[in-house]
């Protein structure tokens, strides 16, 4: 058995002349929490349906789970459970229906035993013969999930799993993906939520079909290099407009009555934070570390001006 | 426990039967289309059956010519020239023309008795003897009055000089009709057997070209794809179903043939239920190609009546067969339709058994396969 699980080099993909994945390449280790982070329309799905065969990549090569991507996906299907950003199990099936026909798909035993083990998992096993299309968003999501862990797939791919569900569930969720990753399970996981990233031992980051930013976790901030301002107190509407006239702020952001001034030069970002100070007296300013979410906000701003 | 047909095309059982109940909870659950599919047959077997009727042309006749004179050679001139019937073949012999009328290549056979010159001379009124094959009665209706005026035709400028006192009516001739197959003419007992065809078409093909297409519309392809699942497998299990759909309409088609239009159902029954089923897979394979390149229902739905259409028309439903063009008849020859058509003709009417319908049943089959081999090769892998 490799320990690399996915080894994609050049993943190129095209939709009519628009290059929307360009010369992607992604070193996965088995049992790795690997985050994929990138703006709307970067090409994240794009990317995770080709590593499972769903999408042909103009041109590219590589394994997943040491079988070729091109030539073998059936082998990775067998392997890999993807659970898809849009809902995409059948509306008109009913919760147990929908288990059912995916354990049978994979030919797997036990199937009562597994979908019931799977029911109790996620709390709808008094629910089990209602219809999935007359679920709530963020219960069709929780069902999607546990549908494509019925086989114990050895990768997950998941895009955006948590999108729209409430806080307890992702805490849930993310608990069984780090329990899975103990077991040898790998993840490539797509989303938005910064607190979600952090939780991840790689991050992915892709902007335009780029693959930009490719890091364990930890050494993003340093490879970054973004440092930060705190600006707080009341009324700070001045305040914010006297900093994004500033040179050497680069990120301007509310964070409920805060606001975190950020920038590369660490000199330039004093001097306009202590400038506000002098005209605004009311506020406070102090120095902080910028967090995952200015770095990405500022990551995905930063994209915008190289796209344009 | 592996099967050597499942082996050969990488197939799991258990995968199609996944995909075949699955189709079938979605089936029960679709209740108004369901509906629509047991009510479809009765209520189109009820209107059609009565209402249906046409104007043929061309139809293909052999002449059995036991005398050759002027008188008989006019009459074959004349018949050569009218729109109504084609000649196929002139023979001396009796066997000969039988054998055409039963094999379906002539819808008539016209005969001139030995003596036929004399005796019309001599005024002792000879008939000119014509069967037709009114297994089809809308092209054997107009026979007798189509060959009354081609004789007059043909004998009207014989009949002067020395021969004028012939001339006066009623003719000194008479045309005698036999029905072969269907005595009395009636017309639903074409028909009737026809729409089995055309219901059957129509209902087999629309249900099964939406079956991917609605998958892909409502997004649930990609987690089909995501899966082992092989495209053998979704075929199937996804068509099985409408096997049932489609046998469940031979029924209620059959019954309401024998019950309300009495319909004598004199072949083998079981060469029968071979043609249908094979009838019903053909239909199958035809809507599930069209689902293979349609992008969304809509379009699905198109196709389905581009293909309904030439069905309806060039199969030998609307118009006989042998009477159309033979660019026409080469589109006939392909649709499942057509064969069925006279398949279905031969055995309900004709009491034909399996060895005489061979020559339709073998094409019926090669379209099914061409049709599940092109199916399959459409079916697309991937979301691309
Ligand atoms: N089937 C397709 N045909 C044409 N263009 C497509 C197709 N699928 C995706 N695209 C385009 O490719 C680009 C990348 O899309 P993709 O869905 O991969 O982005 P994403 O990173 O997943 O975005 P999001 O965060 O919104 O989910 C988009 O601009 C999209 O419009
Ligand atoms: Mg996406």
């Amino acid at each position: 058995m490799t320990d690399t699980v996915i080894d994609v080099r050049g993943l190129t993909k095209r939709f009519g002349d628009r290059t929307v994945v360009d010369n992607f390449d992604l070193k996965v280790p088995r049992g790795a929490i690997y985050g994929f982070l990138g703006p709307n329309g970067s090409g994240k799905t794009t990317t995770i349906r080709m590593v499972c065969g769903l999408l042909k990549p103009e041109s590219g090569e590589g394994e997943v789970l040491g079988f070729d991507v091109l030539k073998e996906s059936l082998k990775i299907k067998e392997r890999v459970g993807y659970m898809t950003q849009k809902f995409s199990l059948y509306e008109d099936l009913s919760i147990r229906e929908n288990l059912e026909f995916i354990s049978r798909l994979y030919g797997l035993d036990r199937r009562a035993e597994r979908v019931d083990a799977a029911l109790a998992d996620l709390g709808l096993v008094e629910r089990q013969t209602q219809l999935a299309g007359k679920l709530s968003g963020g219960w069709k999501q929780r069902l999607a999930l546990a549908a494509c862990m019925i086989h114990e797939p050895e990768l997950l791919l998941l895009d955006e799993p948590t999108a729209g569900v409430d806080p307890k569930a992702r805490r849930d969720f993310w608990d069984a993906i780090r329990r899975y990753s103990a077991q040898g399970v790998t993840t490539l996981v797509s989303t938005h939520y910064m607190d979600e990233a952090v939780q991840c031992d790689s991050i992915a980051y892709i902007a335009y079909g780029k693959k930009l930013i490719d890091s364990p976790t930890a050494a993003i901030p340093k490879q970054i290099g973004l440092y930060g301002w705190r600006i707080a107190g009341r009324p700070l509407m001045k305040a914010q407009e006297l900093l994004e006239a500033s040179p050497g702020v680069e990120l301007v952001a509310r964070f409920g009555a805060e606001i975190h001034a950020c920038g590369k030069n660490p000199g330039a970002l004093e001097a306009a934070a202590r400038a506000v100070k002098a005209a605004q007296p009311h506020v406070e300013i102090a120095p902080i570390e910028a967090g995952f979410e200015e770095i990405f906000i500022y990551l995905m701003s930063g994209a915008m001006d190289n796209f344009q | 426990m592996t099967s050597p047909l499942a082996a050969l095309f990488d197939l799991s059982w258990a995968r199609v039967f996944a995909v075949f109940l699955k189709e079938l909870v979605q089936m029960r659950r679709d209740r108004p289309t369901f509906a629509i599919m047991i009510m479809m047959p009765v209520m189109q077997l009820v209107l059609f059956g009565y209402a249906i009727n046409t104007d043929p042309r061309h139809m293909p006749a052999v002449v059995e010519m036991r005398e050759d004179g002027p008188l008989t050679r006019a009459f074959l001139a004349s018949l050569a020239q009218s729109t109504y019937v084609d000649i196929v073949a002139v023979t001396q012999r009796a066997e000969d023309g039988e054998a055409m009328i039963r094999s379906g290549q002539a819808t008539f056979l016209i005969s001139i008795p030995e003596g036929f010159e004399r005796r019309l001379v001599r005024g002792e009124r000879p008939q000119i003897l014509v069967a037709a094959d009114a297994s089809d009665p809308v092209a054997a209706g107009g026979a007798i009055a189509a060959i009354q005026q081609v004789a007059a035709q043909a004998f009207a400028p014989e009949f002067q000089g020395s021969l004028s006192f012939l001339a006066p009516s009623p003719a000194p001739y008479e045309i005698v009709m036999h029905r072969r197959y269907n005595p009395a003419g009636v017309t639903s007992f074409n028909i009737v057997p026809a729409l089995l065809g055309v219901i059957l078409t129509m209902t087999m093909v629309m249900i099964t070209s939406i079956a991917l297409t609605r998958e892909t519309e409502r997004g649930t392809m990609e987690n089909l794809l995501a899966t082992p699942v092989r495209p053998l497998e979704v075929m199937i299990g996804k068509t099985t179903p409408y096997v049932f759909v489609g046998a469940i309409q031979v029924a209620i088609v059959l019954t309401v043939a024998v019950l309300l239009f009495r319909i004598p159902f004199t072949g083998s029954f079981l060469t029968f239920l071979v043609a249908v089923t094979l009838f019903i897979l053909a239909n199958l394979m035809l809507g599930y190609l069209i689902s293979t390149v349609a992008r969304t229902q809509m379009q699905a739905m198109q196709m389905t009546f581009f293909i309904f259409l030439p069905s309806i028309l060039l199969s030998g439903f609307m118009f006989p067969f042998r009477a159309m063009p033979a660019w026409a008849q080469a589109i006939g020859e392909a649709l499942p339709i057509t064969h069925f058509l006279r398949i279905v003709r031969e055995i309900i009417l004709k009491g034909a058994g399996f060895v005489d319908v061979v020559s339709d049943l073998w094409p019926l089959t090669i379209i099914l396969l061409a049709l599940a081999t092109l199916a399959l090769f459409r079916f697309r892998r991937t979301l691309d």
